[in-house]
């Protein structure tokens, strides 16, 4: 691969993790235009207009009007956002398509049938597409008169995804491809107009194609009985000897992992920053309900164990956002700059492959929470809970689903730090300096400290830039002991995962209320929701800080590495009861999310 | 024959939006407009919508929306440019201007804009008043219908036949243009505003306009001294038997 050239260091993907960022270079959800956010109010009109009070005719897929309202959304200008205007799109960048997504997630499972033709159906063609492929058939999704899809998955091959089956052969006069295999769980089969298959060209080399649902060959099985999201279609595409034209080969032969690759980073990311919209519409919900529902006499939003889901909930929403939007604008910064990876042909754009680490971690975080607040939603909403007269049956049953696609999490936080380690072997990152750096400061001497410090925020900054150093001395400690063997220590992967990504976090939220606070907004809301997740942040690290480094050394030599980490985690906690109380009384008079962070 | 050009002004008031929730301060002087949202007046929506359909319909048509207020108010211009208005004004006024006032800033507006009629919105849901339209077709001396649920332009684009919502049902009238026509609930259901929409408007003319380029000196007569939330709704009672309600409604409540 040739040298690529060295971005601005904000702008390098997992850099936040070796030096401090300033607030001045982070994007926030305060940041954004008057257009952008008209853009998600017609998003969320939209939604309450024509897609919600259908929600039940969707769930039991009552025919064509998945497709009508996904044909409406088209029209509205809501399906080709990121899409260069000259294939009728808007282009325009993640941060404006951000707001949007976040309102077509909000319930239900028609956030599912965009996404997937969107996202990951139809970006592999933007991204990697000629000019006539995308001539022929970016317009069409771009405007929603196509609906797309994304086949991968097979019956034998899920997280395992290059041991795919499926056939090319080239048909004998040269001008199709002849593909033969079954991909299972496609979302959209029922209704897709338009595949992206992977299939392997003589049996071995991985290459995507533009698959219409004509060519003959083509057919799609029963609609599968799923645990949620019953308002998408999901089946299997089977493909019989379907006739593929040559010129639907996309990016080239043996370039689909590229493609399958790159483009579930940008669908990691919209899975996340969208599904966050779900968890404020589960937040809203809840706080109505607790606020009209009376037991004991009482509002349940009177109660402290109601309050601290509330406030939990409204702290992990603000730190997912704040990520979200910060990832959003490195991207778009990234694509403006119109570097690119020449590995296919066309070369693709960098930004997509840039902050693969950052699109895992907000895939995880983000999809752990809307389960976590569909959960409490559910339980502050008691036996009617339960029922299907609420709402939060079924979106605790949607929620589940986003631990499972788009990666499984278990995938994404082996990713983690293997993409570190990866980027590191190539000399795209300099990890093997940084923690050679740390290990020998913190044998040497003692951790940072913040000294007499009594501005919270910037103890939360100095704590973060600790916890940076753990990361990175844990992993450097692991890959001392395991070698190349440390794949295989996925219990220690995982919990290096998690440090890091509640670092990524935890940080996006300090900096977000920083940048606040300069800009002379009211920020106390914001220091409440920050400090609270920060403050959860210093015990899971600490907790997988010991179950890590308890399982790569033993006797004095584990004792001096737990040693380092207590110091380096050293944290003064708060009084997280009062904040969340705080967050939950503020959230009750305002009403909603949105409201509880909009300052002037 | 190329048709001669129509200009319909419709003036939008920027308001809170409706889905939020409104806190009196403290003290009352004032609602709590921290991290509230704001919105294009609705009714004055359903006016640029009817003015949209008969640009649509008539071609040809130019329409104008107006504001006045500070430069937070080019928002709501812009939503009324991305739904398809042609042109928008903001006149400049950090003043909180009552009912009156505003009616004399749109005389203004109206001499210098010489539109074929004003379409706005019967009130705004803010303060409630119900009085700027009337007091502009007032003070205008022209003609004016009121509380619009069907609006048509007949006899060579010369006269609006509208239907008026009254307690009493539908009052047709046919008013002489130029007029004032203040639109209801049901006069249409307003479009989406798309996202195209919203990237053209970035590119529509925005004029800005001082009061003093009006020749304008307006200030307002009437001055709010105090705002109070509603009271709440006390829960009901259930009562047993028409003697019992009979004795709440005589000693309790007192209404017999």
């Amino acid at each position: 691969m040739p040298q690529l050239k060295q971005l601005p260091a904000h702008l390098i993907g997992g850099n936040f993790l070796l030096t401090e960022t300033s607030p001045d270079l982070v994007f926030t959800p305060e940041d954004l235009s008057s257009e952008q956010r008209l853009m998600a109010e017609t998003a969320e009109k939209f939604m309450d207009k024509e897609v919600l009070p259908n929600c039940e005719a969707l769930e039991h897929q009552e025919e064509g009007l998945a497709k009508k309202l996904f044909r409406q959304a088209g029209e509205l200008g809501l399906l080709g956002m990121e899409v260069p205007t000259e294939y009728e799109g808007l282009g325009l960048g993640k941060t404006s398509s951000l707001g949007v997504e976040g309102q077509m997630t909000r319930l239900g499972g028609f956030g599912v049938t965009v996404g997937a033709s969107c996202g990951i159906g139809m970006q592999p063609l933007q991204y990697f597409g000629t000019e006539a492929q995308k001539k022929k058939y970016l317009a069409k999704q771009a405007t929603g008169q196509w609906m797309g899809a994304y086949a991968l998955s097979e019956a034998d091959s899920g997280s395992d995804a290059l041991s795919l089956r499926t056939k090319a052969t080239l048909s004998p006069d040269g001008r199709h491809y002849l593909l033969n295999g079954t991909k299972m769980w496609i979302s959209n089969a029922g209704w897709a107009d338009i595949f992206t298959v992977f299939a392997k060209v003589d049996g071995q080399h991985v290459t995507a194609f533009l698959v219409e649902r004509t060519f003959p060959g083509v057919s799609v099985g029963k609609e599968e009985h799923k645990l949620g999201i019953k308002s998408s279609s999901t089946r299997r595409l089977i493909l019989e000897d379907a006739q593929v034209p040559v010129e639907n080969l996309l990016g080239g032969i043996g370039k689909g992992a590229y493609i399958a690759f790159n483009i579930l980073n940008v669908g990691r990311f919209k899975l996340g920053s969208g599904v966050t919209g779900a968890s404020k519409e589960l937040l809203k919900v809840a706080a109505r309900y607790a606020m009209e529902r009376k037991q004991f006499g009482r509002p349940l939003a009177s109660f402290g164990l109601i309050q601290h889901k509330l406030g939990e909930i409204a702290a992990r929403i603000f730190a997912c956002d704040s990520a979200s939007h910060r990832t959003a604008r490195m991207f778009d910064a990234v694509m403006e700059t119109g570097e690119t990876i020449d590995s296919t042909t066309p070369p693709f754009p960098r930004g997509l492959d840039e902050f693969a680490l950052e699109c895992s971690i907000l895939k995880v975080a983000c999809s752990e929470l809307v389960n976590f607040a569909a959960d409490e939603a559910l339980q502050i909403h008691g036996g009617y809970g339960y029922t299907e007269e609420f709402p939060l049956a079924r979106a605790y049953r949607d929620a589940r689903i986003n631990r499972i696609f788009e990666g499984t999490n278990e995938i994404n936080r082996l990713f983690i730090p293997g993409s570190l380690l990866r980027r590191a072997q190539k000399g795209r990152f300099p990890l093997v300096a940084a923690i050679t750096k740390i290990t020998k400061e913190l044998l040497d001497m003692p951790p940072l400290d913040s000294g007499g410090e009594d501005d919270e925020l910037a103890l939360a900054q100095a704590f973060l830039a600790n916890a940076k150093r753990l990361a990175l001395f844990g992993a450097g400690v692991a890959f001392q002991k395991f070698g190349d063997k440390l794949i295989e220590e996925q219990e220690i992967l995982g919990g290096v995962s998690d440090i890091i990504s509640d670092i990524y976090l935890a940080e996006s939220a300090v900096l977000r209320t920083l940048k606040a606070r300069k800009a002379g907004r009211n920020w106390s809301v914001m220091a409440d929701l920050t400090l609270t997740f920060v403050n959860s942040a210093v015990g899971r690290m600490e907790q997988q800080a010991r179950e890590c480094l308890t399982a790569t050394s033993q006797g004095d030599e584990l004792r001096a590495h737990l040693g380092i980490a207590r110091r380096l985690l050293r944290w003064s906690p708060l009084n997280a009861v009062a904040m969340r109380r705080r967050i939950a009384k503020r959230l009750c008079e305002v009403g909603s999310y949105p409201a509880l962070v909009a300052t002037q | 024959m190329r048709r001669e050009e129509l200009k319909i002004l419709v003036p939008l008031k920027r308001v809170p939006d409706p889905d939020t929730r409104i806190r009196v301060k403290p003290d009352g002087s004032a609602v709590d407009l921290d991290g509230v949202k704001f919105a294009v007046n609705p009714f004055d929506s359903i006016a640029l919508e009817e003015a949209l359909r008969i640009k649509e319909k008539l071609g040809e048509t130019e329409v104008v929306v107006v504001t006045i207020g500070g430069q937070e108010c080019v928002e709501q211009l812009r939503v009324g440019l991305a739904m398809g208005a042609d042109r928008a004004l903001l006149i400049r006024s950090t003043d909180g201007l009552d009912a009156l006032a505003i009616a004399k800033v749109l005389v203004a507006v109206y001499r210098r804009e010489q539109p074929a009629f004003v379409l706005m919105g019967k009130q705004a849901i803010d303060d409630d008043s119900n009085q700027v339209g009337q007091m502009l077709a007032a003070l205008l001396g022209i003609g004016q219908a009121t509380f619009v649920s069907k609006c048509e332009l007949i006899e060579n684009n010369s006269k609006v036949r509208c239907g008026r919502e009254t307690d009493g049902g539908i009052e047709t009238v046919t008013v002489k243009l130029p007029a004032i026509i203040t639109s209801d609930l049901r006069l249409n259901e307003p479009r989406y505003v798309s996202l195209p929409g919203i990237m053209k408007a970035k590119k529509k003319p925005l004029e800005e306009v001082g009061m003093a380029d009006l020749g304008l000196t307006i200030t307002s007569r009437t001055q709010v001294l105090k705002l109070e939330p509603p009271v709440r709704r006390k829960a009901g009672v259930r009562v047993k038997t028409v003697d019992e309600l009979l004795a709440k409604l005589k000693n309790d409540v007192k209404v017999l």
